[in-house]
């Protein structure tokens, strides 16, 4: 199935990736020709089965309600570009 | 002392034997494989990270989506860089409880999406059987550190078939377990209802030990469970009341080389000598839709795992004065081709409109390839196939071409997909590379796996030191 353009850029949104303009259309003819291949799940009439959601029929797995020891706030905190007064700092939202 | 250690020959059952007898010492024996990595990994660049820890134990290599406290974890990707992670994953905390070294991180393609590790942002790594060859991937560097004596064994994961693929094309053991037997807790999640990490190691005795080692329930992943039964390290060298079916298109698909169907037909004949009873069998659909189930459900899974790298807790962060902006700018420069295109082919199977005839299709046809499965489960203890349908392929022959390479995970998708465990052994060589012979069993076999394994690669006989590299 081809994609078109608009598509691309609506998905890419969606996923928070920014591609830059020049890589547009060769993103779109990669997924295009992917999705042409990976489109054979359709050729199946399947209305009748069930979805597979996970490989053990595994239900309710309950856990006591334990305290643990977890990361420090300064742990937490460690690996962040950018750090301030025991948060982490990023630009303005929707600035 | 570690001059008389031949890392490529020593197995971890050796090395142990080396350690409780006194005739080495936990320093020598890691000591030994800093050295060979001195001497090799220039040349193989199976590891990203050395860390040369010493310990009483047996050393281990670990792929780097296996979290390591202090120890950095890249999962082969930019977008990681400068990431050391303040916890350990439950596999390695149980190898470190077990005493076992960490010699290094070894390569893979970027967060295990791959055939052939040429997707990792830190260069390919190289076959020992050939370095102008792929060592398979994703868990290419484990493979080709256990195949070049780099570690006495290594841990994998294995989504799509990334450790069993590899594992044939080094010619080393690898397993992919049961889904549920091994903690995913702290392993960089692709896909995570497909995921499982497993060993690579020169022996299938080897691979039963560390398998031991890491399986059983994790209170920390609730997708886990204790096994049925403890693991048994193989001892018997026969095969004797073991049915085995060879399904048909799995042994015939287009694309299988010459050279490999002969090894792997030889493997099969061989199985009958030991005592098997071996019968032809079918899985038609499993082989057919497959490769595009997978396709759908893995990068659908992905899209979503790959949503927490946003430049704002830890890792890679773009230049932007906006908080959106951040987010893509960060992402795109981050991540690698292939991660991009299969968060964007994921984000697209579930995206409102396509979701139907998308990820909710792919999920009914799993649904078929269990079912499938379990059918021929019925008549069969397991079956049989090449691993992959061709030996190691030249660098670069399929890094332009994104629909050749996933081919080379057309055999070993389809068990993956039903959550079952397989085994690849090597069983010959075609072209002085080693195939792959993989064998498949149902949900919690893994001990059947390792008996007929470990009888088979007793009676194969095959040489696992890369023939170049034979003193």
């Amino acid at each position: 199935m081809a994609i078109g353009k608009d598509d691309v850029l609506h998905v890419a949104e969606l996923a928070r990736l920014e591609i830059p303009e020049g890589e547009v259309e060769g993103v779109q003819g990669q997924l295009g020709a992917i999705l042409e291949a990976v489109g054979k799940v359709s050729e199946l009439d399947l209305s009748d089965v069930e979805p597979m959601t996970h490989p053990l029929d595994l239900v309710n797995v309950w856990a006591e309600d334990e305290t643990a020891p977890s990361l420090t706030q300064e742990e937490a905190l460690a690996n962040a570009p950018d750090a301030h007064d025991g948060s982490f700092r990023v630009p303005a939202v929707g600035g | 002392m570690s001059a008389a250690i031949d890392t490529l020959r020593l197995t971890a059952e050796d090395a142990s034997g080396l350690l409780e007898r006194g005739e080495a010492s936990g320093d020598e024996l890691a000591g030994a494989y800093i050295e060979a990595i001195a001497a090799r990994d220039p040349e193989l660049h199976a590891y990203l990270h050395v860390v040369g820890e010493r310990g009483e134990g047996v050393p281990i290599a670990h792929k780097d989506v296996i979290t390591t406290k202090g120890i950095p974890t890249t999962a082969g990707s930019k977008i990681l860089v400068g990431y050391t992670p303040q916890f350990d994953s439950t596999v390695a905390a149980r190898c470190k409880a077990a005493g076992l070294p960490i010699i290094g991180k070894t390569n893979l393609d970027e967060f295990a999406m791959g055939s052939s590790t040429e997707n990792s942002a830190f260069g390919p790594t190289k076959n020992p059987w050939d370095p102008e060859r792929v060592p398979g991937g994703s868990s290419g560097g484990s493979a080709a550190a256990v195949a070049g004596g780099l570690a006495p064994w290594a841990l994998g994961t294995d989504t799509g078939g990334s450790v069993k693929q590899p594992a044939a094309l080094c010619g080393v053991v690898g397993l992919r377990p049961t889904y549920g037997t091994v903690s995913r807790y702290g392993i960089v999640a692709f896909a995570s209802s497909l995921d499982q990490v497993g060993p690579l190691t020169k022996t299938v005795r080897d691979n039963a030990r560390l398998y031991a080692l890491i399986a059983g329930r994790d209170p920390a992943d609730s997708t886990t469970v204790e096994l049925p039964e403890p693991v048994a390290i193989p001892e018997s060298e026969d095969l004797k009341g073991l049915r085995i079916g060879v399904p048909r298109e799995m042994n015939e698909a287009e694309g299988i080389d010459p050279g490999v169907s002969e090894s792997v037909n030889a493997a099969i004949r061989l199985a009958e000598e030991l005592g098997a009873e071996v019968e032809e069998t079918s899985l038609p659909r499993s082989v057919d839709y497959g490769l595009a189930c997978y396709y759908l459900v893995a990068p659908a899974e992905a899209s979503s795992n790959l949503a927490r790298y946003d430049g704002v807790r830890y890792g890679h962060r773009a230049e932007a004065d906006e908080l959106t902006a951040l987010y893509s700018r960060t992402r795109w420069e981050g991540f690698g081709a292939e991660p991009k295109r299969r968060i964007l082919l994921g984000t697209y199977a579930l995206s409102a409109g396509y979701y139907d005839a998308y990820y909710g299709q792919a999920q009914k046809v799993r649904t078929v390839i269990a079912r499938e499965h379990a059918a021929v489960f019925e008549r069969f203890d397991l079956i049989v196939s090449p691993t992959s349908p061709t030996v190691a392929f030249r660098i670069g022959e399929k890094a332009e071409n994104p629909l050749a390479m996933y081919l080379s995970d057309l055999l070993t998708i389809p068990a993956n997909m039903a959550g079952l465990p397989g085994l690849s052994i090597p069983c010959g060589l075609s072209e002085g590379l080693p195939v792959g012979l993989q064998l498949i069993g149902p949900q919690f076999s893994e001990n059947t796996l390792f008996r007929a394994g470990h009888a088979l690669e007793r009676a194969i006989g095959f040489d696992y030191v890369p023939e170049r590299l034979r003193a």
